[in-house]
């Protein structure tokens, strides 16, 4: 601790210059936190997902409907205990720009298939009576600011009504929690009894069934079977686990994990020349200093000690008030886009991540000085002088 | 003055130079009382600072061996010779080398940072030698706010902060005007003959030679004996 503010001082040597290398590596782990919040968002699905639960989708490409006379075939599987269904709806509320999902649905079935979303019973009892009812999650209520009682019109991009119309008008009945960060509830739903008599066409399908495998049964084994009661049919039927359908409906807008990882490597090679330099540099133009501090008697190990400190300070000053600014944008940002891009969120385990990155990319940056240092043969340094 | 404080034994040292073999000392010997107060002068490249760097532990001699107080330091790692320095070294160079990021009290503390003393003891040893060499009041300062003759000044302070018994000076006032150059001639007298310290100085101005108990030339990779003017 004793040399802390020796540290600091030989720190801040060359204000300008350090103030720069800051800056870079705040931008570095600004993006880091951006990234890997967005990163998050992506895989929050999977990660939130029920290990129990299945989904079945058509075969050939998720867009294409599926029959709801599955839904009891699916149902009377051996191994489903429970099966509801969904589709996509793909409407806007007021700007088109907005876009959050919709999903027309049965009410009771579809809050016992997930109850990790909570919504009082006189609530969903009443959306139940309700045909022309809806219920939101209370990211996207707080959102448009709507409450219960509030009448909500939904513009379709796809779904028009059987009489030409494009407006699907909804009371909502009621709003429901979720407390798990990793998962959004910034979504619709609406009764799927009234979507199907009001829509003009496809009537008679659902986009895609869940269900969830009874206790004891595996749940592969369930999935093969009801593939296998729908093979040969002309809409023949994939069933994956939740957390398979996620990413896979998540890799539709390419491999995110990847373009982040290639991004972030890009960002952190440039970083690690640019904060490489600046050590080299502030090494080189005090070698002379550095000998007098050997001749002092400061030992090699406190020579790579002091070197290395000085590297992993600029990168703990700039990364934590780079992390520190990506967490408030990324509050912001959850706030803000929560209905287009659910589950923005700067994870402990990112920030964990960042700090690592921090100390590493500190060492690697003044690890060569720092031998340079610990090896300088003083009575050449002082030679030179 | 009749214990001996560093002797050096059958001591040589040679460079490489290209493919070249330069002997700068040759088969030295030299007893050093302790309490001595030493000028070495010579023509440049007559081995005067060598010699100093061997008394230091800086450097190790290519034979014979280097013995200050009850250490062979000749024969010493790296990391035991960094140890031994920071106790019983003191050195004060040309330049002052002080650092130029920290004040004149926290450069007199650097020798102490290797202790295991306190912070508080720190600032108070380090105030003491401040006041020793008439600075007390500079503590403050940066080394760019204070005259060459002063940051030599703040220099022989961090010299003798550890309390060292040996201080080895390389050319103490080669930077300094005459009057600068007599005054900080004086302090080294006064720890000499005041404090005890035993002095080694490497100058090439006889003048400064004066102020030592006794001098002696270094040329050719060897010492002859002068009596002081």
């Amino acid at each position: 601790m004793k040399y802390v503010g020796f540290v600091w001082k030989n720190v801040w040597r060359k204000k300008i210059r350090t103030s720069l290398t800051i800056l870079s590596v705040l931008v570095a782990f600004l993006l880091f936190a951006l990234l890997s919040a967005i990163g998050y968002a992506f895989k929050s699905g999977a990660d939130a997902a029920d290990a129990e639960r299945l989904v079945v989708i058509d075969k050939v490409s998720l867009i294409n409907p599926l029959p709801i006379a599955y839904r009891d075939r699916i149902a009377t599987t051996e191994g489903v205990r429970s099966v509801t269904y969904a589709s996509w709806f793909g409407g806007y509320y007021q700007d088109p720009r907005v876009q959050f999902p919709q999903f027309p649905v049965d009410p009771y079935e579809y809050f016992s298939m997930y109850p990790e979303f909570e919504i009082p019973r006189e609530r969903l009892d009443a959306w139940a009576n309700n045909r022309q009812g809806a219920v939101l999650g209370r990211e996207l209520a707080e959102q448009f600011g709507i409450e219960v009682g509030d009448r909500m019109p939904i513009q379709a991009t796809i779904w028009t009504k059987a009489d030409g119309g494009r407006t699907w008008e909804f009371d909502i009945e009621g709003i429901f929690e979720n407390e798990d960060p990793r998962s959004s509830s910034a979504f619709l739903l609406f009764q799927y009894d009234y979507f199907d008599e009001a829509r003009a066409f496809g009537k008679g399908t659902v986009g895609w069934y869940v269900l969830r495998v009874a206790p004891g049964s595996d749940p592969v084994q369930v999935g093969n079977a009801i593939d296998a009661q729908f093979a040969n049919s002309p809409n023949e039927t994939e069933t994956s686990t939740e957390a398979a359908f996620a990413q896979s409906f998540a890799k539709q807008l390419g491999n995110i994990a990847l373009i982040v990882t290639l991004i972030l490597g890009a960002v952190f090679f440039t970083l690690l020349l640019v904060s490489g330099n600046t050590m080299s540099q502030s090494v080189r133009e005090r070698i002379n200093e550095l000998a007098v501090l050997k001749t002092l008697g400061f030992s090699d190990g406190a020579m790579l000690g002091i070197v290395l400190a000085e590297s992993i300070t600029i990168m703990l000053i700039g990364g934590l008030l780079g992390l520190g600014i990506g967490w408030i944008v990324v509050q912001g940002a959850a706030q803000a886009m929560g209905a287009c891009l659910p589950g923005i969120f700067l994870s402990p385990q990112a920030m964990g991540t960042a700090l690592v990155i921090m100390l590493g990319a500190g060492i690697v940056a003044g690890i060569f000085p720092a031998v340079k240092a610990m090896r300088l043969s003083i009575v050449d340094a002082l030679a030179r002088a | 003055m009749s214990e001996i404080l560093a002797t050096l034994t059958g001591v040589s040292k040679s460079y490489r130079k290209g493919k070249e073999t330069v002997e700068v000392l040759h088969n030295l010997d030299l007893e050093i009382p302790s309490g001595d107060f030493i000028a070495i002068m010579g023509p440049s490249g007559s081995g005067k600072t060598t010699l100093l760097n061997l008394l230091g532990g800086l450097d190790k001699p290519t034979s014979g061996t280097v013995r200050v107080g009850d250490a062979e330091i000749s024969s010493m790692s790296n990391n035991k010779l960094s140890h031994w320095r920071s106790a019983n070294i003191g050195f004060i160079f040309q330049f002052y080398n002080l650092l130029p990021v920290l004040t004149a009290q926290k450069n007199v503390e650097l020798p102490l940072l290797l202790t295991s003393l306190g912070g508080k003891e720190r600032t108070n040893r380090a105030q003491i030698a401040l006041d020793v060499v008439g600075l007390g009041e500079r503590a403050r300062h940066y080394p760019r706010e204070l005259s060459g003759g002063q940051e030599q000044r703040v220099a022989i302070a961090r010299a003798i902060v550890s309390d060292p018994a040996l201080l080895l000076c390389d050319e103490p006032t080669g930077d300094l005007d005459r009057e600068t150059a007599d005054e900080i001639l004086k302090l080294l007298q006064i720890l000499n003959r005041e404090h005890g310290k035993t002095i080694v100085m490497v100058t090439h101005d006889a003048r400064a030679a004066g102020y030592a108990n006794r001098s002696m030339i270094c040329d050719k990779g060897s010492l002859e004996h002068r009596e002081a003017t």
